[in-house]
């Protein structure tokens, strides 16, 4: 796989411990206690849209599912609200994976900011159905600042890839 | 495994298709959010995730704990000199009603004795700090540094120095989490200080309250103080939780109650969580098995 499919840089495979654990440090930042500021990015929806872009087959619905879960018991927030939202968006993400990648970040990005939106959505929906309270527009912040990451994140997460297959000590990268 | 769009020939062993894999996902998610939000019953499958998620929280925890407590080394000694004065004056007067408190408790326990009632219910409390509002968008909650350990119990009251401002509804270890009286979907059974006309109040999602289920004939006026009427079993009886705002008796046959509440319960910091030392008896057996 390649960092665009346009280029003609060939990456190392992804190593799967390496998913999970980006997986769980993007758990641990959503359970960073910031109150109720919004337009916090969702870390965790991002890094999961990530790879399942990036690996389709390996990552889909079920991990999506398992890490909702694990964000709905950290944040408090009812059980399968989070789940429901991120089993949705690897859903459409593994669905864009073929596509997505001939672009350049920047409109990778613009793919996958509607799938964060109706993330976003979905979770409002489920909430205001159970008698929640409306918190506000500015709640849809958190998808336009997840998709700002979305260019600095993929470089930051490819970066284990991009060693080369043999050690070469004076190569900067 | 086969992977949206992505038909591979049928000699190759495949699972199911992605759309019926989604739908049973979706299904799975919403009969957990029925069971959750409906029925509560999910308690103990979240309290199995926490094993995963505790120390994950703790580490996470740690930044804001950092910004907490570097804010009030640098806070200055103004501030402190001045909090300090405040405090003092308050402590004299708050002397001076508790010597008269002691005064009346115990003669009150004496003409109890005499009367042959039973004695006011004994009250037990923890101190705590509010650490943080809870992360969820949808709910008026927030969390406690104060849990499990301590003694914190769900169901009990919290109160600051002007009322009741929750009830906890969750609770860890260490800390515990209180769902704010202006919630949508808290309640707290009330009664008028000045002539004990009962109700229920409300969370209104909109930082004040309101008092339903009251007919509209019914002597409320604004002004009036409402107190915890303690029939739930629940909250300890007396104390103080909202004044009267406004009262429209036009719209039914029930009372529109607006009221606003007494304690500061979106900005105070400091808190008691108060409960009762025994459960009261349970009621008499007539009622069905399961209902309140």
């Amino acid at each position: 796989m390649q960092p665009t499919n346009r280029s003609s840089r060939i990456l190392l495979p992804v190593k799967l411990w390496f998913v999970y654990l980006s997986l769980f440090a993007a758990l641990g930042l959503e359970y960073i206690p910031t109150g109720r500021t919004p337009g916090l990015p969702d870390w965790v929806a991002l890094v999961l849209a990530f790879w399942c872009v990036r690996e389709p087959l390996r990552i889909g619905m079920g991990v999506g599912f398992v890490f909702g879960l694990l964000v709905d018991v950290g944040l408090g927030a009812a059980m399968g609200q989070h789940a429901l939202a991120y089993v949705v968006l690897a859903y459409l993400a593994n669905t864009l994976a073929r596509r997505v990648l001939w672009f350049p970040s920047w409109q990778q990005a613009l793919h996958v900011l509607p799938l964060l939106l109706l993330a976003q959505l979905l979770m409002m929906a489920v909430r205001l159905l159970a008698g929640g309270e409306f918190p506000g527009w500015s709640y849809f912040l958190s998808s336009f600042s997840s998709a700002l990451l979305w260019a600095p994140l993929s470089f930051l997460l490819l970066l284990p890839q991009y060693q080369p297959v043999e050690r070469d000590d004076n190569r900067p990268i | 495994m086969s992977f949206v769009g992505h038909q591979p020939p049928p000699i190759f062993k495949r699972g199911l298709a992605p759309l019926a894999r989604l739908f049973m996902f979706v299904a799975l998610c919403l009969v957990l959010l029925v069971a959750d939000l409906r029925f509560r019953y999910l308690e103990v499958v979240r309290n199995g995730l926490s094993v995963i998620t505790y120390p994950l929280q703790m580490a996470a925890s740690t930044p804001a704990d950092v910004v907490r407590n570097a804010a009030r080394y640098f806070g200055t000694l103004i501030d402190v000199q001045l909090e300090n004065a405040e405090l003092r004056r308050h402590q004299l007067d708050v002397g001076e009603r508790l010597l008269r408190f002691d005064h009346l408790e115990r003669e009150n326990a004496e003409l109890r004795g005499l009367l042959e009632m039973s004695q006011r219910i004994a009250v037990r409390s923890v101190a705590a700090d509010i650490l943080y509002n809870a992360p969820d968008p949808f709910a008026r909650k927030v969390i406690l540094d104060r849990g499990a350990q301590q003694g914190v119990e769900p169901g009990l009251a919290v109160v600051d120095a002007q009322g009741v401002i929750g009830q906890v509804t969750r609770v860890h270890p260490i800390q515990s989490e209180v769902t704010l009286l202006t919630d949508r979907r808290q309640s707290i059974p009330v009664s008028v200080v000045r002539n004990g006309v009962r109700g229920v109040l409300y969370g209104t999602g909109r930082g004040s309250l309101e008092m339903r289920h009251v007919l509209a004939d019914v002597d409320i006026q604004p002004g009036d103080q409402l107190v915890t009427s303690g029939l739930d079993g629940v909250y300890v009886p007396g104390l103080p939780v909202a004044k009267v705002l406004s009262v429209n008796r036009e719209a039914d046959a029930f009372a529109r109650i607006d009221c606003e509440p007494l304690a500061a319960i979106e900005r105070s910091v400091q808190v008691l969580v108060v409960g009762r030392a025994a459960y009261p008896p349970p009621p008499p057996a007539s009622e069905p098995e399961g209902r309140r």
